[in-house]
Order: C-alpha cells, then structure tokens, then sequence
C-alpha cells in the first residue's frame, strides 16, 4: 500500500477538512529554498551588469580607430594563471556543496578552508594582475573599460571571499543548525557564478583587445 | 540698422510647414491625428456605453461566477475582432512612417547650399561652405538661405549635446559633441522662420534661437555676396574711435571681425553683425539699446553667459556702437 | 452554486472551514505577540513585519510625491507668464531636475513595490515576505537616500543637469562641483532599494503562496508584480552602470562619455533608456494589477480573459526591453535601426490594448457599483488611452522629428504616467485604505477628489500638445512674449493648481478618516481575493488559518476541503514554503524577528554611499563598517538556534 509522504504532502487531519504541516521538514536544499531564489536573483542582477560592461567595451571599440587605445593589451601571464586557480577553486567548492548537502560538518570545515586557501590566492594574483594590465583608468575609454570590467570582477571576489570566511568562521564556532548548511550550499552556488562569471571578462579584457 | 519692419514675424510652428521636409511630416502627423482620434472615441465609447447599460450593483450583490464554468465565446470573439482591427491600425501607421522616412530621405540635393553648424553653450557658429574656398564665409544666429533650393547642413558641437529644430521647415537633429550628423532642408515660402536649441544644454538653453531668412535665390546670393566682403573701413571719425575701442578692449579675446586684426573664434563672428535681426542667438532686437546693454553687461540680459561685462567710458561705448552699426 | 464568503466567520478568525472549530483558545494572542513590533525607540527601528515597512514605504514615497507635487507647482508658476521671474535660470534648472528625479526614483517605481510589500503576502495566503530584513534594509537605504538629494537640494548643491542628465552636460568639464554626484548616487541608493524589492517579491511570490494557489490561481495584481519584479532585474542594472561610470567620469577622470579619449555621449544615452524605457513600465504594469483587482470587485465578475491578461503582462514585460532607442531618434543612428524601434514601439499597444480590451468586457458584462475606487480606475480609459496613442505618435521616427524634446513629450509623458499609473494608484488607496487602517475614507471627498483631479489635470496637460506642436521646447525656464505661448500656459497652470488641490484634499480625506472614518469589516467591498478574508487591519500574523485554496477568487468560490492549514507554531515567526508552480506543501521555515541591524547596515552603506561622492577611498575604509553590520546581521543567535535544532526535521 502507498504511505502518502509525510514529510512533502502533510497530513489530511480532522476528516479531512485540515491540512497538517507540522511533519514537513524545517529546511531544504537547492531550488526548494528561498534563499536559493535570492541568490539566483543576485546572480542575474550582476550577471547583467557585467553583461552590459561587456557589451559596452565593444560598443567603445566599434567607435574606435585603434584598440587598445593604450599601447599594449593586459600582459597575459597573471590573468591565465588566475583563470586556472579560479577554475581549481571549483573542486573544492564542489566538495564543500556536496558535504553540505548531506549534512557532514567535519567535511564542510574542511572543504571551506581549502575554498579560503584558493582565495587568498586568487585575491593575490588579482592584484598582480592590476599592475600588469597596461593601461590606467583614465588612460582613455579603453583603459577605463578594462579597469571597470577588472573592478567589477574583483568586488565580486572580494565580497565572496568575505562571505566565504564569514560562514567558515561560523561552521568552526556555531551556532549551527540544519539551514546553516543551505547557506553553505547557496555561498557554493555563488562561489561558482564568481568563477563562471570570470571567463568571458577575462577572455574580454586580456584577448578582447589581440583580435 | 536694418530696417526689418517690412519683413514678416518669425514663425516657429510645426502645424505650419514652408518646406517640403516639414510638408511630409504635416502629412503623416494628419494621417495619425485622424486614425488616433477614431481610436480613441470608439474605445472610450465603448467603456462608456458600457458603464451605461450595466446594470447596478452593491458590495453585498452576489458574484457571477458564470465565466469561472465555461469560456465566454461572444465576448472573445469581439476582443479578438478589436485585437485585429487595433493591429491593422498600427500596421497603417508603421507603413505611413516608413514612406515618410523614404520620402524625407529623397530631397533632391542638386546645387544645395552647404551649412556647417556648430552648436555651442548658448549660439550657433555658422560656416557657410563652397566648393571654392575663397567663397566661404562665417555667421552667426541667422542663416539666410534661398527658396526652392536644398540646404545640406552639417552639424557638430564645440561642447555639449544641442539640438537643431526649426519646425516649420524640418524635424530636428541633435548636435553631438564627437559626432557629425547632417540635416537636409528646403524652404519653399518665403518667410522668416525661427529655430531654437531643443536639447537641454545648461544654463541659457532657454534663450538658444536662430533666425532661419528664406529668401528668393537672388536676394539670397546678394546677401551671401555681401557677408563673403571683409568689414569696411569706418567712415567717419565716430565709427573710427569705435573701431580702436574694439581692438583695443576684450573683444579681440574672442570675437572676429574679417578685415581687422581680430580674428578669434570664441564667440560669434562679428563681421556682418548689423545685418543681423537679433543679437544674444535670436533673443532680443538689434538695436542699439539693447546692444548698449548686452555690451555693457551681457549677465543682466542672459545670466551664466560667457561672455563678460564690459566697463566702458559712455563716450567710448557710443563709438563702438557706430562703428558696430556699420558692420552691414 | 456562488457563495460570498461568510463575513461573520471572518470577523471571527474562523473562515474557511464552515464547520470547523476555528481557532484554539489563546492562539489569535500568541499569534500577534510572536508577529508583533516591538516597543519604544529601539523597537521603532527593529521593526521588521513586512507591513510595518510597507506602511512607512507607501508614507516615505507618498512625501516625495507631494514634495515633487510642490515642485510641479513651482514651475507651472513660473511658466504662467513669459519671462517670468518667479525663478531663476539656475534655480529652475535645478526645480526641473529635482521634479523629474523625484517622481520617477523617488515616487512612481517605490510606491508601487510598497503597496506590494504590503498587499502581496496577503493575496497569496502568507504571513510574511521571504526575506523580511532584507526588506526592511531596502526601505532604509531608499529613505536615506531620498533624504540625501533633498539635503543637497536645499543646500543650493542640487543636481540641474535634468533627470535623465545627458553627457557631456553632466560631465566634469560642464557640471563641476558635486551636484551632479548627488544625483548619480542618489540613483545607486534607490537602484539597490528597488533590486532587494525585486528579489524579496519574487521569492515571496514563487516560493510562499499558501497551498493550493497554483500560479493560474493567483490574482492579477501578484502576476504584475511578479513581472515587474523581474525586469527590475534585467533593467535596473544598466543604470546602475551607466551612473557609476559618470562617478567615476567625475571624480577619477575615467573617459566612458568623453569624446576626447574615446569615449562616447550616446554611450550614456545607451546605457540610460535601457533602463529608461523598462523603467516606465516599471510603473505602469503594477497598476494594471490595481485595475483588475478593482475591476473585478466593482463590476461583481471575475476579469475577462485571465490567461490572455498573463500573457499580455509578459509580453509587455518582454517587449519593453525593445524599444530604448525611440528616445534617440534625433541622434544620428542609422535610420534603418530606427525604424525597428518604430515597429517595436507600435507593437506594444497590441498587448496593452488586449488588456483593456478584456477590461471593458468585463464591465459590460458585470453588474457595476460605482464608487470612488472605480472612478479612478475609470480615468485611465481617458487618460492613458490618449497618452497612449500619443505614445503611437512618437513612436514614428518622422513625426517624432518634430514633436520629440517638446511640451508635446511632456504631455504624452504626464498622460501615460497620471492616466496609467497615478490615477490607478489612488484608485488602489481608496480601495486598500480599509484594509491597511481599519477605517473607509469618506466617498464624498472621494468623488470631489477625483473629479477636481481629472478636471485638473486635463486642464493643465492637455494644452501642453498644442504648445509643443506651436514650437515650445522642453527645459526651458522661460520665453518671449511674441511667441503666443503665454495663454496656453497660464491655462497649464490654473489646471495645476487644481491638481494640487485635488491632492491636499485626498490628504484631508485621509487624515480625517484615521480618526473619523467609518470602520470597516474584513470586506467591506464584497471582493474575492484572500486579503479581504481577515480583519481590517489584518493581525500581526496575516492569517490566523493559513488556507487550502481551490481558486481564483478564494471568497466568492465555495470553500472546498481541506480548508486551511494547522501545525504552524504560533510562538515563533514560522511560514510555509511551498512550490513554485503548483504551490504544493515542501517545507516551513523560522523567519527572523525583529531587529535592528538592517537599520545600522543602512546607516553604514549610506556613509560608503556618500563618502564614496568625496573620495574613492571612502569605498576602502567606509566598506569595514558595512562589513561588521551585515556580519552582526547574520550571525545566527545560540539560543533560537538551540531552539531550531530541537524541533528540526531534516528534508
């Protein structure tokens, strides 16, 4: 015979006139919870902010004789390397998402650490690539393009990193309860639209301007 | 000064075209008032009729839930009648667009009269251009052009966004710093028509006009004939003193005077100003009153202007207005 | 069979369950201490029920209504006359900006997503929205920055580059100083407002409904702001760009809008009416909701036409995104493009149209009770039907040669905006004033309000066609007197004046009706949707029976098993999600009570936020503060997180 699930139906009670929720679960994961949702809609807010930046560096080009505008485009080395060690985080992110999912603290510590370990080299290298992008800001429109798409970027990491330790931090000391884990696996979520959201600024900013 | 009596009040009236470019849209703007005023009325009809024959009702009347049961086909067939009738109405305006654009594109452009204008914080620079350079020469705030033959002019800005509109002849275009675009007119009435600058430009783009002069082709070419001479010699000792005012005060910083040493390009070219029917980019009379007084002190005409009060012994301001006068 | 809602079960918290016992003793109590504010100062800023912030919100942005209103006045009066000398270039240059920036940032869009904060969780069966200190933290940021630019104002340092500030005008070489950064910034603060309202609507209303309430079963006014919610996404960000690379064209020497360097105008003019043109329908679509919401109640029928009225939301939605460059034809694009912004722009009356269309056929087909909500409602078959098909005028490139940057935009904007939206909105007070306050305001100011308002305003607008087909441009603070203009727009002005009048006189309605008004019953219209199923004003909690919904119209349907839901605690803030399409049970949830924090977070954003307009730096050390606020704000308490793990079921 087919039990009705009660942990997603309820409970039909007093003759079928009420519904019971007081089974269903106090959490959930992925689409199910809103804070799913919330951060779906950041992502497609500064999905389109960059976007835009992105459409408006060729708009500035289309106008353009000569691009770059400054003598050289951005040297290639630090942004590659950055690219690679962006791509790299997404392993343990993964790990950390999955460890979340199922619940297992020691695992989520640890993955999360090893996610901090990436950024702090990533906020690093990003640094590097800053004095190594050859153009200023208010060199002309096409450094101010580049610098704008670079900025943008960077407060997404440094923003992520920040959240990232923050809840870190709070896997290590507690309070903690089941939705502390959904965080984990929403910031993971995030984590990767920081890295996915990378690839076309960089192939923008460092190969935009060599075609 | 010019005595301009005899010559007609400026007009400045999109619902009154004197050129075919301005005709076109006057036609296409009578298409769209009729189709949209039929609109209107039989949609507001409807909604009234409909308020009328209802019958009335209190927050304690019983819903009709009758359309929550089965789709109300009557009604759906009359929206869906109305949805199509509503697109075949824009289909008419999309298509009376489209042949307008064609037509306002197709203004035969032999023996034009070339105009580049630059849009300035708050004048218009003009330069009338010529296939031979020697026959090339600059104004300011009024343009004189011929009836019956096409205007090319060109338009670029020296600072900010304007906008050209003179609506009796044309549609407007915007001068774009960075930016050349080109507007194609032709007057083919003869009258005074008034422009202004129709894009918010700052402080003074209130007080931002031009005199357009349409004028038969042999008067036109008198006048270009005239403004192509440099200044005359002053006459008269007055007009002489005037002219050492001049050069010898600010009004060589920025203005040009063909014939003299001054030659600078700040502010408008004053070659031929009393030619002119207004001073200030169309906003006040000629005169000498009101030249007196924009001389003298330009900010308590047109507040922000660029340019400064000048502190001028009477004597010595009379002189210049002499000699201004004899700019023709 | 049709069944209105038994009003005495409601008045009694037992609806819908016809034969139930209701509620258990004690509970209704608990229900509102748990949802309740809490006291004093402290409280007053902790305050985080959603209708708490949404009444603030509807007051803040009405002010700015009212200060913008005054701003209208102030330049009907000195255009009344030419050369007039009421105010000065400058100052009118400024009057002008502050107007527009005003009505469009300040008022239109956040009055809108206020009255959803409020109306929203009690049509979709919810007691609360999804993120309710995100919520309260938005209406503190768009609150502080509203109040930084009228500071500004006041201080003579006021934006006057217009409200959409074109470059280079609005640029460093020819806007020095900092008005221009005021204005610039104010646009950040409001931006992220209305983003955090977007994505706590959107949430709220896909994740929240009570079960039962497919999304076919959800009123209209919840559909439009479902779509508007989602292009406050896509359209908001643009201007979000476009005015941080004017900062920092200004205060860095960036060359985004600089010729000189490469840059370009229209890039501003790009970036500005993508969001621009969206940013209309912004407001203009929440108010397609107000009227089936009040159509329905007043014409005693369910809407014609349900899917076809979705449909045509989200074709408009889509539509408006198509269109930005009508604001540009006087540039020099190439014709060609233009001309596929013409078509674009013509075709979207055809939804719109489908939409009143559907509206007229259900008052043909209803049975009609004429009160004031329904008069307002009403003047939109007038007005935006006329400032609609003026908007078909401009649409075509070739007249809007000629009628573009004229008082003729001027009266197509004001006809759109009041018809479409204004018009609609005060429709929506009358009609929700009972349910936010308890009291009905008074019909017979109600009628002297609307009718001084439609008066008025079609005296001082509809002049204003004629002016700009005659000639007078936009943005200008005066002209000569040989122009002719001076008659029509001492009309313009009278008919001001009774706008301002109609206004002052809906505030005395309102005023006297807090104190004076008839008191009203859970439904005093006799309307079909959940939010007149509880008192008015609604408990803390929303719902003391969270219902089952079996249909559109939960009041006028006959109520169907299972009736509502029980097993929600009542001595914490705990809420059912369920999912998205078909609102089926998934989980509950414990939201947040009140606290403080969004408020501090507010005030350290607004210090980043201002800083940044002085020095880039203020980004860099102004960002510590905002850190330690939103870091406090998360941090999760010991002892409700005991409290959670305690009654914890695992998905």
């Amino acid at each position: 015979m087919n039990m009705p699930d009660t942990k997603r139906d309820g409970r039909l009670v007093e003759d079928g006139r009420v519904l019971d929720v007081s089974t269903l679960p106090t959490f959930a994961f992925g689409h199910r919870s809103p804070m799913w949702w919330g951060t779906m809609g950041l992502m497609l807010i500064e999905g389109t902010v960059f976007a835009l930046a992105i459409m408006a560096y060729f708009y500035l080009r289309s106008h353009a004789t000569a691009w770059p505008m400054s003598r050289f485009p951005p040297e290639l080395i630090w942004g590659t390397i950055n690219t690679a060690v962006m791509l790299a985080s997404a392993i343990p992110n993964e790990f950390a998402r999955r460890a979340a999912e199922r619940l297992d603290l020691q695992k989520v510590r640890l993955w999360m650490v090893v996610c901090l370990l990436f950024s702090i080299v990533f906020l690093g290298v990003r640094v590097l690539e800053f004095t190594t992008l050859n153009t200023r800001w208010d060199s002309n429109a096409y450094g101010s393009a580049v610098w704008m798409l670079m900025g943008l970027h960077t407060t997404h990491l440094v923003t992520d990193a920040y959240d990232s330790a923050v809840l870190t931090t709070l896997m290590f000391t507690g309070p903690l309860e089941g939705k502390r884990y959904v965080d984990v696996s929403e910031n993971a979520a995030y984590w990767y639209f920081v890295v996915l959201s990378w690839l076309p600024i960089y192939a923008v900013v460092y190969w935009g301007a060599r075609f | 000064m010019r005595d301009v009596s005899h010559l007609m009040k400026p007009m400045q009236d999109a619902l009154r075209p004197a050129g075919v470019q301005a005709d076109h849209i006057g036609s296409l703007w009578n298409l769209t008032l009729g189709l949209c005023t039929l609109v209107f009325i039989l949609v507001l009809a409807a909604c009234l009729v409909a308020l009328w024959r209802a019958p009335r009702a209190d927050a304690g009347s019983a819903p009709d839930l009758s359309s929550l049961a089965g789709p109300e086909r009557r009604t759906w067939r009359v929206i869906k009648w109305a949805t199509g009738a509503a697109t075949v109405g824009l289909l008419v305006l999309l298509v009376g667009d489209v042949l307008t654009s064609r037509a306002l594109a197709r203004l035969p452009l032999q023996d034009a009269v070339n105009i580049e204008l630059v849009g300035h914080q708050w004048w218009w620079e003009a330069r009338y251009r010529d296939a031979d350079p020697s026959r090339e020469f600059s104004t300011a705030n009024e343009l004189h052009i011929p009836v019956g033959r096409p205007v090319i002019v060109t338009l670029r800005s020296g600072d900010v966004i304007h906008s050209l509109w003179i609506p009796n002849l044309q549609g407007k275009k915007d001068l774009i710093p960075g930016r050349t675009a080109t507007l194609r007119l032709r007057a083919d009435r003869a009258g005074t028509y008034r422009g202004q600058c129709a894009e918010f430009c700052g402080l003074e783009h209130a007080m931002m006009a031009l005199l357009v002069e349409a004028e038969p082709n042999e008067r036109y070419e008198a006048w270009a004939a005239q403004q192509r001479q440099p200044a005359a010699a002053p006459g008269d000792p007055v007009a002489q003193r005037g002219h050492d005012v001049f050069l010898a005060r600010s009004c060589v910083m920025c203005h040009t005077i063909a014939g003299t040493s001054a030659g600078a390009k700040l502010g408008p070219d004053l070659t031929h100003l009393a030619s002119r029917r207004t001073i200030a980019s169309g906003m006040f009379p000629n005169n000498r009153g009101h030249l007196a007084g924009w001389i003298a002190d330009p900010q308590s005409l047109k507040p922000g202007v660029n340019m400064p009060a000048n502190a001028l012994a009477p004597d010595d301001l009379q002189a210049l207005l002499a000699y201004l006068e004899t700019l023709k | 069979m049709t069944v209105r809602g038994d009003t005495d079960q409601r008045a009694r918290g037992t609806w819908p369950d016809p034969t139930g016992p209701g509620l258990p003793p004690g509970a209704a109590q608990a229900l509102e201490r748990t949802w309740s504010d809490p006291p004093g100062i402290v409280g007053w800023f902790s305050a985080v029920n959603h209708k708490t912030i949404a009444k603030r919100f509807m007051v803040t942005t009405f002010i700015f209504f009212l200060l913008g209103g005054l701003l209208a006045v102030a330049i009907r009066l000195q255009l009344a006359q030419p050369n007039g000398k009421v105010l000065s270039a400058d100052l009118y240059n400024q009057v002008f900006t502050m107007h527009g920036s005003t009505m469009m940032f300040l008022f239109a869009v956040p009055v809108m997503q206020a009255v959803a904060m409020y109306l929203v969780p009690l049509m979709i069966g919810a007691r609360s929205v999804a993120f309710p200190r995100m919520n309260a933290f938005a209406y503190w940021i768009f609150t502080m920055g509203g109040i930084m630019l009228y500071v500004a104002f006041f201080l003579d340092i006021g934006p006057d580059a217009g409200w959409f500030a074109y470059v280079p005008l609005s640029g460093p070489q020819y806007s020095p100083g900092k008005r221009v950064d005021f204005w610039a910034q104010m646009i950040t603060f409001t931006e992220l407002a209305a983003l955090m309202e977007a994505i706590v609507l959107i949430t709220t209303i896909l994740k929240m409904r009570a079960p039962g309430m497919t999304l076919n079963r959800m009123p209209l006014f919840v559909w439009t702001m479902l779509v508007t919610s989602f292009m406050v996404l896509f359209a908001m960000p643009a201007v979000m760009l476009a005015s941080t690379a004017l900062i920092t064209d200004r205060l860095v020497g960036t060359h985004f809008y600089n010729p000189g360097e490469g840059g370009d105008a229209l890039l501003w003019q790009h970036l500005f009416w993508f969001f621009g043109h969206p940013e209309v329908y912004l407001i203009f679509i929440p108010p397609l909701g107000f009227m089936s919401s009040i159509i329905a109640t007043f014409s005693r029928r369910p809407v014609v036409g349900y899917p076809a009225m979705v449909l045509a939301l989200i074709a408009t939605a889509f539509l408006a995104f198509g269109l930005w460059v009508h604001h540009m034809f006087a540039t020099n694009l190439p014709e060609l493009g233009k001309t596929f912004f013409t078509a674009a722009s013509l075709m979207i009356a055809i939804p719109t149209a489908v939409q009143i269309f559907c509206w007229i056929a259900t008052l043909w087909t209803g049975r009609i009770n004429l009160k004031t909500p329904l008069l307002f409602v009403l003047a939109f078959f007038a007005i935006l039907l006329l400032g609609g098909l003026t908007g078909l005028m401009l649409a075509s490139v070739s007249l809007d040669y000629q009628l573009h940057d004229t008082f003729f935009v001027v009266a197509h904007l004001h006809y759109v905006l009041l018809g479409g939206a204004v018009f609609p909105l005060f429709g929506a007070f009358y009609y929700w004033f009972p349910k936010f306050t308890g009291r009905m305001l008074s019909e017979r100011l109600g009628r002297w309000n609307f009718w001084l308002f439609f008066i008025g305003f079609n005296v001082a607008f509809f002049p204003m066609h004629i002016l700009g087909l005659q000639g007078m441009t936009r943005r200008i603070y005066t002209y000569p007197e040989e122009m002719g203009w001076g008659n029509l727009n001492l009309l313009s002005t009278i008919g001001a004046v009774g706008i301002a009048l109609s206004v002052l006189l809906f505030v005395v309605n309102v005023l006297r009706s807090r104190r004076h008004g008839e008191l009203a019953s859970s439904d005093p219209w006799g309307a079909g949707t959940l939010e007149w199923s509880v008192a008015s004003p609604p408990p803390m909690g929303n719902f003391p029976l969270v219902p089952v919904v079996h249909g559109r119209y939960p009041l006028w349907q006959q109520p169907v098993a299972p009736y509502h839901v029980t097993g929600l605690t009542n001595e914490y803030r705990e809420v059912l999600v369920t999912s998205v399409a078909d609102a089926k049970l998934d989980h509950r949830l414990w939201l947040p009570s009140s606290t403080p924090w969004p408020f501090v977070a507010a005030v350290a954003t607004t210090i980043l936020f201002i800083g940044s307009i002085f020095t880039p730096w203020a980004i860099v050390w102004a960002s510590v503060p905002v850190a330690v606020a939103a870091t406090v704000w998360f941090w999760p308490g010991r002892a409700i997180t005991r409290r959670r793990v305690e009654t914890e079921v695992q998905p």
